[in-house]
């Protein structure tokens, strides 16, 4: 099996690649075209500030290249963010995969949430075998709205998109390389999704 | 809803777990590789690591070691100790750290904290606050602890996320080790004070001091060393306990 982390500037590219490694895969980790096309599985994964990753991206014309992906593709965190329409994270334009814009948490509560949060409403196979109010690991100050290409629900401030998926893209706003065994069984999940 | 965390620290000397060393062959503690993996198992919501000689013998954190520990945990990872650039950084991530704590270095260089956030965002950035109390105020320590500035500690915590720190890791020297507790008055100040999460550390000896942490002290989430290592208290207890107190944990 062929999986490739996208590399580029606003990565926890390692934490991802480890995690592949706990589950028995040896991941590719580049930021080139053909090397991302030929992958079975694509991962995004993503830490960092919203306009700075997305003119990475432009400048190494990998927006258009993820855009255009057909094989499963599973964006992580700020890769979530960068595959919804807009951020107001420097006020800055997406990829717009998924039709989501995507706001700063209000300051009611401490911002960037981080920690150990319950997800639920979860309707799609990349959740098999997960329960209801599983939790898992956030780690950010920015949140997609729901819609209707939400697979899983969040509540800090007000309910948001935990999980998005559209067609063949997948986009987590939690840390499954970071979410314990829950996380785990939601990576093995996902790379059983058919290709 | 969000939960509390409970924390584990890893204090790293030589490659080793140190805390303790006086009273007990370090065989006995572990070595962070095989005692990261384990917490990870028993349900610790992060693990610290922090390189405690690094500041003191002008090291870098010992970057193989950090790789191995991400390398057998499947949960968050923060690397502390001699950090003071942006190339130290790069390399902890590159071996699989999720954040990083500074402490002396931004201190010394408060402008670091603006340059780690805007390379890595802040929630990378986590400004470790030694403390202690001196004639009932509490002022800012370096160097592992060795040196008292005159720089108040709530200033410092409020400058701190101001300049972009994601969160706070409040030590205080008086209760470290002590087992007496933590210091609740300044860990519930600087949560009041600043809009960004706040670990307590130092002084956890009950599992009462980690509920009082988390409740009177305000804290995000509470830190714990050596009642770990010597499994005084174990983390699954633990967190029922809290959870029966009304504390939202994962369990």
């Amino acid at each position: 099996m062929n999986i490739v982390i996208i590399k580029y500037n606003a990565g926890n590219v390692q934490s991802v690649y480890y995690a592949l490694e706990r589950l028995g895969y040896t991941a590719t980790v580049s930021d080139e075209p053909a090397v991302i096309r030929s992958a079975d599985y694509v991962i995004f994964p993503g830490v960092g500030e919203a306009a700075s990753a997305m003119k990475y991206l432009q400048e190494k014309g990998l927006d258009s290249v993820i855009r255009s992906l057909t094989q499963p593709v599973l964006g992580i965190c700020l890769g979530l963010q960068l595959m919804c329409s807009h951020s107001e994270e420097g006020n800055v334009d997406c990829l717009g995969i998924f039709p989501q814009r995507v706001k700063r948490f209000p300051n009611t509560e401490k911002v960037p949430q981080i920690g150990w949060n319950d997800i639920f409403e979860l309707h799609n196979p990349v959740f098999k075998g997960i329960k209801e109010h599983s939790y898992v690991y956030f780690v950010h100050g920015y949140y997609a709205e729901l819609g209707e290409n939400t697979i899983a629900t969040t509540y800090y401030t007000q309910n948001y998109s935990a999980a998005l998926c559209k067609e063949n893209f997948y986009a987590m706003q939690f840390h499954p390389e970071k979410s314990g065994d829950i996380g785990e069984q939601i990576l093995r999940n996902f790379l059983e999704l058919k290709n | 809803m969000l939960t509390k965390r409970i924390i584990p620290c890893l204090d790293v000397k030589d490659g080793k777990t140190v805390k303790g060393i006086n009273f007990v062959d370090i065989k006995t503690v572990g070595d962070p590789v095989e005692l990261g993996a384990l917490y990870a198992k028993m349900g610790a919501d992060e693990l610290v690591f922090l390189d405690i000689t690094a500041t003191n013998e002008k090291r870098k954190t010992l970057s193989d070691l950090v790789a191995r520990v991400a390398q057998n945990i499947n949960i968050p990872f923060c690397v502390g100790g001699g950090i003071s650039s942006v190339e130290d950084v790069r390399v902890l991530l590159g071996c699989g750290a999720d954040k990083i704590s500074v402490n002396t270095a931004a201190v010394k260089n408060p402008q670091l904290l603006t340059e780690l956030a805007g390379e890595f965002g802040s929630q990378c950035v986590v400004i470790a606050i030694d403390v202690k109390q001196v004639d009932g105020e509490w002022f800012v320590c370096t160097h592992g602890g060795q040196v008292v500035t005159d720089i108040k500690a709530l200033d410092w915590a409020i400058e701190a996320v101001r300049l972009g720190a994601g969160e706070i890791l409040v030590t205080s020297m008086n209760h470290d080790g002590t087992k007496n507790g933590f210091a609740l008055d300044i860990t519930r100040a600087m949560s009041e004070a600043v809009n960004v999460p706040v670990i307590a550390s130092g002084g956890a000896g009950t599992m009462e001091h980690f509920a009082e942490a988390l409740t009177e002290g305000k804290a995000d989430a509470a830190l714990g060393a050596s009642v770990f290592h010597y499994k005084e208290i174990e983390i699954p207890a633990l967190k029922q306990f809290l959870k029966e107190k009304g504390i939202e944990v994962r369990l």
